[in-house]
């Protein structure tokens, strides 16, 4: 997917103004929100949910301190049991992979489950270009494709910025049948238009929530059953995913499945969880006679042994997003790439350079509300706090922010006019006040003064009143 | 090749950015070794009670429906009982270990094959299944085709109460206490498929199954 976080400040005005965008961002803060908190207090009837979080960060950082031990195991008793281990520097890599399994194979259709990494990667497009037809088969992701490719808005639910009257439309059209208003009626078309690919396709394309390394298999998550038959029917299973994604034992992917569904959608577990690995045994009636893992990094690894490594404990849960008062006013294209909110400010810059999403990490009001519902406890506002620290370090900071905080250095270090500044500051705010007690624009600041109200200034200045206080109490003693 | 150079050059990465001693490498990998053979549990919910009925109450808030019967042989006429309530087809697919139920004498056309995609009602048993969450562990194997829970659009599972485990662990324990090994496919199903994509609006029945009807088997 093109990187086009550059234009973040430009999309924000539009999607404040999206009307319908706005509506179903509404629909974020009702559904996710109060699904998690119930959850939540439900596994607290019989667990503690916070020992639960404690437990899966620690798994998360055992396997990040020794993440070469953990993908040599992985790989080890991954090809034990007949799949195979590629790896992946970048997108491009991930690219070439899989046109090379597609060709030895004799791939023409590939039915694909949602793979967050295959966006990063944009496989579709050289998929295409090679000559192979790829299709989404998670609804959400589906309707995206079929819309022209749009980008998805939301981790977990990629279409939500779209509404049940765009769907319709774009089902009868894309699919030639009468047109449907209900949603149980889409969801149905979209199972029979679907089903035909996963019969036709030979290879099923999928990312991994997890990896483990004790048995060499994946796990997959999902809701739909979209995954088990990409994993099932076609005959050659490629699995895409990141280098961080690997957990030691099963054990430890009952403790973070217990996590992530909870903090994804609310359920105490999702319908569907899949542990897949190694390829059919002759009298299995089904099943991929061939399966290969592709082991990304695309520029995680230099995270590792920095203070950013916590970012890569994510297990794409979306509950950042989801508790976002930015990601709740904007949604999730203004951030201009794979992966929105909190998760994606931190990411995003990450994988893709600092200099590509300057504004990313200033997209947040470091409110906590994040921090405080990640599942693995990464500290989201810290790390946007010392990306903006990066930022400013490189020198990567606009003119107008730099000269600003200059002039105000050179004032806090010389008490004498800083008085005289605040004071003059005081007495024009008043007068721009006029007796209110807000103002609404400020010269200054057009852009910021635009959407908010600045609080007219007090009587006297902070300084003014702590000199007369002094003043009083010496008298007093 | 691309293959074998991105994989040095990833770990090398790796390793630089970890900044590991190289000479411990053998002992982070014992370590390593170590902690996968302990297998530790994590913080878990204790279960109190009886698990059957933990079962039960938590495949319902999966949307599943349940039945209870004495013993195997009155599977058949469960079965036949569900599908003629929801006027659903007397006819369908089983796994080829219950080929020897009666389906005929319920009224059943049931055939013990894996399943197509005409198939309407897939029956299948259990390798095991989990209160915590109301959860089937299915297997995928010569004699247990995943396709079964997985086409049709109704999928009936016979479960022991004899099977019935408190959590995943406890899953995973018992398949490699049985089979050692885990076969190509672990299957967790819970409840009917289901989608929220469009304007996160909740609807049965996506991929997957519409419908999971679960009879919970008091002895075998
Ligand atoms: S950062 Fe935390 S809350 Fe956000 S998606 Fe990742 S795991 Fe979930």
């Amino acid at each position: 997917m093109r990187q086009q976080s550059m234009f973040f400040s430009a999309r924000v005005d539009e999607k404040l103004a999206d009307v319908r965008l706005q509506a179903n961002l509404r629909k974020v803060k009702d559904n996710f929100v109060h699904v998690f908190a119930a959850a939540k207090h439900d596994y607290n009837q019989e667990a503690d949910f916070e020992a639960l979080r404690d437990a899966g960060a620690a798994i998360r950082k055992r396997v990040l301190d020794n993440l070469d031990i953990w993908l040599e195991l992985f790989e080890q008793n991954a090809t034990a049991r007949g799949a195979s281990v590629l790896w992946a520097r970048n997108g491009r890599e991930v690219c070439e992979h899989v046109v090379n399994i597609a060709r030895q194979h004799g791939v023409s259709k590939a039915v694909k489950s949602k793979s967050m990494l295959s966006e990063e990667a944009d496989l579709n497009a050289a998929l295409s270009a090679a000559g192979i037809q790829a299709v989404e088969t998670d609804l959400g992701e589906y309707i995206l494709q079929i819309a022209g490719n749009e980008a998805p808005s939301h981790i977990i639910a990629p279409a939500m910025h779209k509404n049940l009257d765009e769907v319709a439309d774009l089902f009868a059209k894309t699919h030639h049948t009468p047109r449907k208003t209900g949603i149980p009626e889409l969801a149905r078309e979209a199972r029979e238009v679907l089903r035909e690919h996963f019969t036709s396709a030979q290879m099923g394309i999928t990312g991994g929530n997890f990896l483990i390394a004790e048995s060499g298999s994946v796990a997959l998550v999902t809701n739909e059953g979209n995954a088990r038959l990409a994993t099932t029917l076609p005959r050659v299973h490629v699995v895409i995913t990141g280098i961080e994604k690997i957990v030691p034992t099963l054990e430890d992917l009952a403790t973070l499945l217990r996590l992530l569904t909870r903090s994804a959608t609310g359920q105490s577990i999702s319908n569907y969880v899949s542990v897949l690995g190694g390829t059919r045994e002759r009298a299995d009636p089904e099943g991929p006679q061939h399966r290969m893992f592709i082991l990304v990094d695309n520029a995680r690894s230099g995270l590792l042994g920095s203070d950013m490594q916590p970012m890569l404990h994510c297990i794409r849960c979306a509950a950042c997003m989801n508790h976002c008062p930015v990601y709740h006013s904007i949604g999730g294209h203004a951030y201009g790439w794979v992966y929105p909110g909190p998760m994606g400010s931190i990411l995003t810059p990450m994988l893709t350079g600092l200099e590509n999403a300057l504004e990313l990490p200033q997209a947040s009001t470091l409110c906590n509300q994040c921090g405080d519902v990640c599942p693995v406890r990464i500290p989201l506002p810290e790390l946007l706090r010392m990306l903006r620290e990066k930022q400013t370090a490189r020198g990567l900071r606009p003119f107008r922010e730099r000269a600003l905080l200059k002039a105000w250095a050179w004032l806090a270090e010389r008490p004498g006019c800083y008085a005289l500044a605040t004071r003059f500051a005081r007495r024009y705010l008043a007068w721009l006040a006029g007796g209110r007690d807000r103002i609404d624009h400020l010269a200054v600041v057009p852009g910021w003064s635009k959407g908010r109200d600045f609080p007219a200034p007090q009587v006297r200045t902070f300084r003014d009143l702590y000199a007369s206080q002094q003043r009083t109490h010496c008298r007093g003693s | 090749m691309t293959g074998t150079d991105s994989r040095d050059d990833i770990l090398a990465r790796v390793r630089a950015g970890l900044a590991h001693d190289p000479a411990l490498v053998d002992t982070r990998r014992r370590a390593a070794l170590d902690y996968l053979s302990a297998r530790a549990q994590n913080s878990r919910p204790r279960l109190a009670g009886d698990l059957t009925q933990r079962f039960c109450q938590r495949a319902l808030a999966m949307s599943s429906t349940l039945d209870r019967v004495a013993s195997l042989a009155q599977v058949p006429a469960a079965v036949a009982r569900y599908l003629t309530a929801n006027g659903l087809p007397l006819k369908g697919v089983c796994w080829t270990c219950h080929a020897a139920l009666d389906w005929a004498a319920a009224g059943l056309h049931v055939e013990a094959r894996a399943a197509g995609h005409d198939d309407l009602v897939g029956i299948t048993g259990a390798f095991c299944a989990i209160a915590e969450t109301g959860t089937l562990m299915l297997l995928s194997g010569a004699e247990t085709a995943a396709t079964t829970s997985l086409l049709p659009e109704t999928h009936i599972a016979i479960v022991p109460a004899s099977r019935i485990v408190a959590g995943m662990e406890d899953g995973f324990a018992l398949l490699r206490a049985e089979h050692g090994e885990l076969p190509h496919a672990v299957n967790f199903v819970s409840g009917p498929s289901r989608t929220g994509d469009i304007e996160l609006t909740l609807v049965l029945g996506a991929h997957g199954p519409y419908r999971v009807h679960l009879l919970i088997v008091a002895d075998e």
